[in-house]
């Protein structure tokens, strides 16, 4: 490491205006960053990591204020800096990428010309000369074809490619200083280890400073030089990597280090040999555009899929986005209907239904939602959302919201909160309330589809255990739907690979991530991010969950 | 290409639309109490049942009415309107001899409320909840809710009446047989005010789409990227806010095309302009309703060109578009 | 409520409301203030405004008090705008929640219809709907009803496809719900409120187009309205010029007073455009 310090941050404080949760979005926080290291930002939402970055840039909302503090970047005090000296710094001297690369680019320019604008605005080089050094730094991030790439606008490459393009046009002045701002949270995982590679790679070449912000302990053990751990606006602990990682001493980061599930599942548990539900054949063909059946594009989103769920087991779907692992748990439930296959479920076949018998049948299979924003009507109160299936079946109201009411105490949240509406409920307490809702019905079989992904570490943890538990004392039945591997290995007994709408594999889940077969899950798992410390760390109920 | 295809898939999927719409309206038409007939009959000062049935025969309304649709749609493929008995004209000459003034009197109202529009939206934009955009605000309000003939009326009064300063009606000034340049100048100064008149709501709602667009994407995510790569406000706005809050405003044109010729109907009376709009007037006043078919049928195409050179447009500013379909 | 403070507490929201109080006292209070026909004779032709004390606001050509026009006017505004838009929104409610909610050729075909109505502009087709059906105070309301009906059906379509793929309308599905109560009791509330306010555009819309038509001379005669009033004083416009002028700010203050409502309701129910 360099002992020169690019930027440190010296007692910041910043003040958020009246009618926000609380008064500080940072509070007296310190911090510094030296030449050639990636100082990663670790915290969950609203520890204030994103807005210390847009604090460095003097990006951050009108109402937002910088109260007291400096922040010193190449001998002078940003805070005092004057907006003309700021544009001078920002893209110049501090680069930033952001989580989002999609929104992050301007949709109706093309790539070239948005990373020229780096070049036309802070230098006086010629078009052409602007032209060359686009095309070279487009190669520089291993953009394929990059004359293609500079003319094409951001809706023409996928989420990697424009995230590249984003890292290119960050770099294009060689900024003494990147910001980093959850770049890779957006992307699937084999996308995310190729990016986190060529940050790691570019920023080791040209000796930069990364300042990177994550909420993922994986992210922070594959980048981290140093890290900061944020909680309600405050550093809580910082250190090297390695001691942070190994030997916290903060309560808070034990916490959330013991919440990060491991990639190596806990010993097997003996399983059933009556299938509760068995999938076979199970075929999806979409078709979009074309005029009457002509030219249109075919896409398969599930193909010849086949699967069994003995009873009291839990099967976990993996895979990336665009996998297909949503649309087969959406066949399943029948909100979409297969187009071929069969799907068994207690001696009834699901796929070849009715749509009234499926409205009569549905209280054995219920299904749970990733977000828990979307998926709780908002003009509902908490008791009627949940008592809303029995009462669709035919249970009285008044009993309806009774039982509703038990069954919150279940899920562990007061009774009392029945009376709520969604909006006046945590992220994790609205998935709770999802989970009674798809209880209520008392279905042998629950289809979760990323019930987690959606939620901060921590509170991942203690769905999941419930989720657990309610497996253990309901006897139910899971399919479990995720992209991350790390849950996957944790809450399944058996696991099935996704790739294309194609189930590469399939197994105990010891066996297909111990020991995988197919190259693709081989390279699912090298890109789960943080090598060891992915593998086997300390947590909170190891064996159990 | 594409976007021509695109745009020219749209335009030939408004063919039946525009069917839908002549055949709806020529049946709602057999429900007016009496026909061209009857209305000839009345200017002619009355006449017997002997001639009213031998002038039904010579417009062919003596066959049932599907026979009536099927021949005027028939004829409607060979762009013949029909004829209309109260001007003497086929429908198609009366409609073409009034259609400059209406088209002339549709381009400059719209170009004034989209430019007036978007210069004021972004001033008001740009300094959000300070004195300018409550001024332009609150303005947008008013002429919002000003029926567009009173105004009119009131312009004539002021400019025309009191200072005497602008024409009060008509398209020129018939008297002094003029050529060249000096008709342009005294047909422009006709058109100033049915202009305003016609555009002043339409400044309004543009201005406040402008305006609101503009702030939606101040916030959006690549224009903090902007600011983050170092660009100045003005860069910001040019390079990537305008372009991108001008999308809303081109969808606007064409939805609001339709409503746009229908005010002129209003505004052509005011100030006594042959256009179309006052014919269709004209026409329901007097029941010529072959005339009235024929501005239903003239007026609906020149919505759908409106549409066709919006799809156009659009497809130009927004690359995703043309990526489609 | 949150919603009703956060109206309060905007002073446009505020004046709007007034004025709308305002202009509904004038309807009520109308058959107390002026007991008389107000198409009655009255007095003098063109007696200018303030300088008779029996007629405030002067008379038209034929001798009538305009005060007592734009009184009874009011009702016949405030009528026609809330029964055309009761009627438009109906409509467009009923025949966007159904193709937004079903997509596939039902929407095709009422989209299409939609798209029909769209192109023929809306005055010329209500000058055809009162050629045909004549211009009596309840035809001419439902005209004015039946040509604004696309808008909304567009806005609660936009909304139900927005809403229909939404997770808790497809957890209402995984819970056995019937089609009918997703929409209404799943949808429909949600896509409600941004209907509601632009109920308050087809009105001000309505009121404008009404006044058009009577100033046009093809709306009710028999009735006081506001826009017959200014046609009458088209005749005069040289000299009295007040008998057209009057009646105008009438519409004006009432088509304001209508959109600024509008408007505060748009921002009491969403909350966070307002904060920008």
């Amino acid at each position: 490491m360099s002992d020169a310090k690019i930027l440190s941050l010296e007692g910041l404080s910043v003040r958020l205006p009246k009618g926000a949760d609380r008064t500080h979005a940072l509070n007296d926080v310190s911090l510094s960053i030296a030449s050639n290291e990636i100082l990663c930002v670790v915290g969950e939402s609203g520890s204030g990591k994103s807005m210390m970055a847009n604090a460095v840039m003097r990006l951050l909302p009108n109402e937002v204020k910088i109260e007291s503090g400096r922040m010193m970047f190449d001998g002078r005090d940003l805070c005092a800096a004057s907006p003309a000296e700021m544009r001078d710094v920002r893209g110049a001297g501090i680069a930033m990428i952001f989580q989002e690369p999609m929104t992050a680019l301007n949709p109706l320019r093309t790539i070239g010309d948005q990373v020229a604008e780096m070049f036309s605005v802070h230098t006086k080089l010629s078009g052409a000369e602007i032209n060359a050094r686009v095309l070279a730094l487009l190669a520089d991030v291993r953009i394929p074809d990059p004359k293609t790439a500079a003319k094409a606008y951001p809706h023409e490459l996928s989420g990697g490619q424009r995230q590249r393009a984003m890292i290119a046009m960050a770099l294009a002045l060689d900024p003494k200083l990147l910001i980093a701002d959850e770049p890779t949270t957006a992307l699937d995982v084999t996308t995310q280890a190729q990016i986190l590679k060529l940050i790691r790679d570019l920023q080791q070449r040209k000796k930069t400073a990364v300042l990177f912000i994550t909420h993922d302990f994986g992210v922070v053990a594959e980048i981290a030089d140093r890290v900061v751990v944020m909680q309600h606006g405050k550093i809580v602990e910082q250190g090297t990597a390695d001691a942070v990682l190994k030997h916290p001493t903060h309560p808070y980061t034990k916490q959330l280090i013991a919440a990060v599930p491991p990639l190596k599942a806990p010993p097997p548990r003996p399983l059933s040999s009556d299938n509760i539900l068995t999938i076979t054949n199970v075929s999806k063909t979409y078709r979009t555009g074309g005029f009457l059946g002509r030219g249109a594009r075919v896409t398969a989103a599930v193909k010849d899929a086949t699967l069994h769920l003995p009873r009291g087991a839990t099967l976990g779907i993996v895979g990336e986005s665009g996998s297909g692992k949503s649309t087969l748990a959406r066949c399943i439930v029948r909100l979409i209907d297969p187009d071929a296959g069969a799907i068994v479920l207690d001696g009834k076949d699901w796929a070849k239904m009715k749509r009234d018998e499926v409205r009569r049948e549905t209280q054995h299979i219920q299904m749970v939602f990733q977000d828990p924003f979307a998926s709780l009507n908002p003009r509902r109160k908490a008791a009627e959302l949940v008592a809303q299936g029995p009462i669709v079946h035919g249970t009285p109201r008044a009993t309806a919201i009774a039982e509703a009411r038990e069954l919150f105490a279940l899920v562990g949240l007061d009774p009392s909160a029945g009376d709520r509406f969604p909006h006046e409920f945590s992220g994790g307490q609205r998935q709770r309330i999802g989970l009674a809702r798809a209880l209520a019905l008392k279905p042998n079989v629950l289809v979760a589809d990323e019930p987690v992904s959606a939620l901060d570490v921590s509170v991942q943890a203690q769905v999941l255990k419930l989720l657990g538990e309610l497996r253990e004392r309901l006897g139910l039945s899971i399919v479990f739907i995720t992209h991350d591997l790390r849950v996957a290995a944790q809450v399944c007994d058996l696991v099935a690979v996704m790739k294309e709408g194609e189930i590469v594999e399939h197994g105990l889940v010891a066996d297909v991530f111990g020991r995988p077969q197919h190259p693709y899950t081989q390279a699912l798992i090298a890109a789960v991010p943080g090598g060891e410390f992915a593998r086997e760390h300390e947590t909170a109920g190891s064996a159990g969950a | 290409m594409r976007i021509l295809s695109l745009a020219g898939r749209r335009l030939a999927a408004s063919i039946p639309t525009l069917f839908l719409i002549l055949i709806g309206v020529f049946l709602l038409l057999q429900f007016a109490p009496g026909d061209t007939v009857d209305a000839l009959m009345a200017q002619m000062g009355g006449g017997d049942a002997a001639t009213a049935r031998e002038l039904r025969k010579f417009y062919g309304l003596d066959v049932s009415v599907p026979v009536r649709l099927g021949n005027y749609l028939l004829h409607l493929v060979q762009l013949d309107l029909g004829f209309s008995s109260i001007y003497g004209k086929p429908v198609a000459t009366v409609i073409l001899e009034r259609l400059p003034p209406t088209i002339l009197l549709m381009t400059a109202s719209l170009s004034f409320a989209f430019f007036f529009g978007l210069v004021f939206g972004i001033i008001a934009a740009r300094g959000v909840n300070k004195w300018p955009d409550t001024l332009i605000s609150t303005l947008g309000l008013i002429f919002y809710a000003t029926p567009s003939f009173w105004f009119g009326l009131m312009a004539i009064v002021v400019f025309s009446i009191y200072l005497q300063w602008l024409p009060a009606g008509g398209f020129e000034d018939i008297g002094q047989a003029q050529s060249g340049l000096w008709r342009m100048i005294d047909i422009a100064r006709h058109l100033i005010l049915p202009t305003l008149t016609l555009g002043l709501i339409f400044l309004a709602i543009y201005l406040r789409i402008m305006r609101a667009s503009m702030l939606e994407v101040l916030n959006l995510d690549y224009v903090r990227t902007a600011r983050a790569k170092g660009l100045d406000e003005t860069r910001v706005v040019m390079g990537h806010v305008l372009r991108n809050a001008l999308l809303p405003m081109v969808t606007l044109i064409g939805l609001q095309a339709g409503t746009m010729l229908g005010g002129s109907v209003v505004v052509e009376s005011v100030f006594s302009l042959p256009g179309l709009g006052r014919l269709a007037y004209e026409s329901v006043v007097q029941r010529d309703l072959n005339t009235l078919l024929g501005i239903v049928f003239v007026s609906a195409l020149l919505v759908i060109t409106v549409n066709f050179v919006v799809d156009l447009l659009y497809a130009r500013l927004d690359p995703r578009i043309s990526a489609e379909g | 409520m949150d919603a009703a403070k956060r109206y309060f507490r905007s002073p446009a929201a505020v004046i709007g409301l007034v004025l709308l109080l305002v202009v509904i006292a004038m309807a009520v209070s109308a058959g107390i203030l002026f007991p008389r026909d107000p198409l009655a004779l009255a007095g003098r032709p063109l007696v200018w405004p303030f300088s008779n004390p029996r007629f405030p606001l002067g008379t038209d050509n034929s001798g009538r008090d305009i005060a007592a026009q734009i009184f009874y006017g009011s009702r016949i505004s405030l009528l026609i705008g809330g029964v055309a838009t009761a009627i438009a929104v109906a409509i467009g409610t009923l025949i966007g929640a159904f193709a937004g909610y079903y997509g596939g050729w039902v929407d095709n075909i009422l989209m299409r219809i939609t798209e029909a109505f769209q192109t023929l502009p809306n005055f010329v087709l209500l000058l055809v709907l009162v050629a045909v059906f004549g211009s009596t105070l309840m035809t001419v309301t439902i005209a004015i009803g039946v040509v604004s009906w696309p808008a909304p059906a567009r806005l609660t379509r936009a909304e139900f496809l927005s809403l229909r793929n939404r997770e808790f309308v497809q957890a209402g599905r995984t819970l056995g719900m019937k089609d009918l109560q997703l929409i209404l009791g799943e949808i429909l509330p949600n896509a409600l409120p941004p209907v509601i306010v632009y109920a308050s555009v087809v009105m001000a819309l309505s009121i404008l187009l009404e006044s058009a038509l009577a100033f046009l001379r093809l709306s009710d005669p028999n009735v006081a309205s506001w826009g017959n009033l200014i046609g009458l004083g088209r005749d005069v416009l040289r000299v009295q010029w007040y008998v057209s002028a009057i009646p105008g700010i009438a519409i004006l203050v009432t088509v304001l007073a209508v959109s600024l409502v509008g408007q505060g309701l748009n921002d009491a129910l969403n909350p966070r455009l307002k904060s920008r």
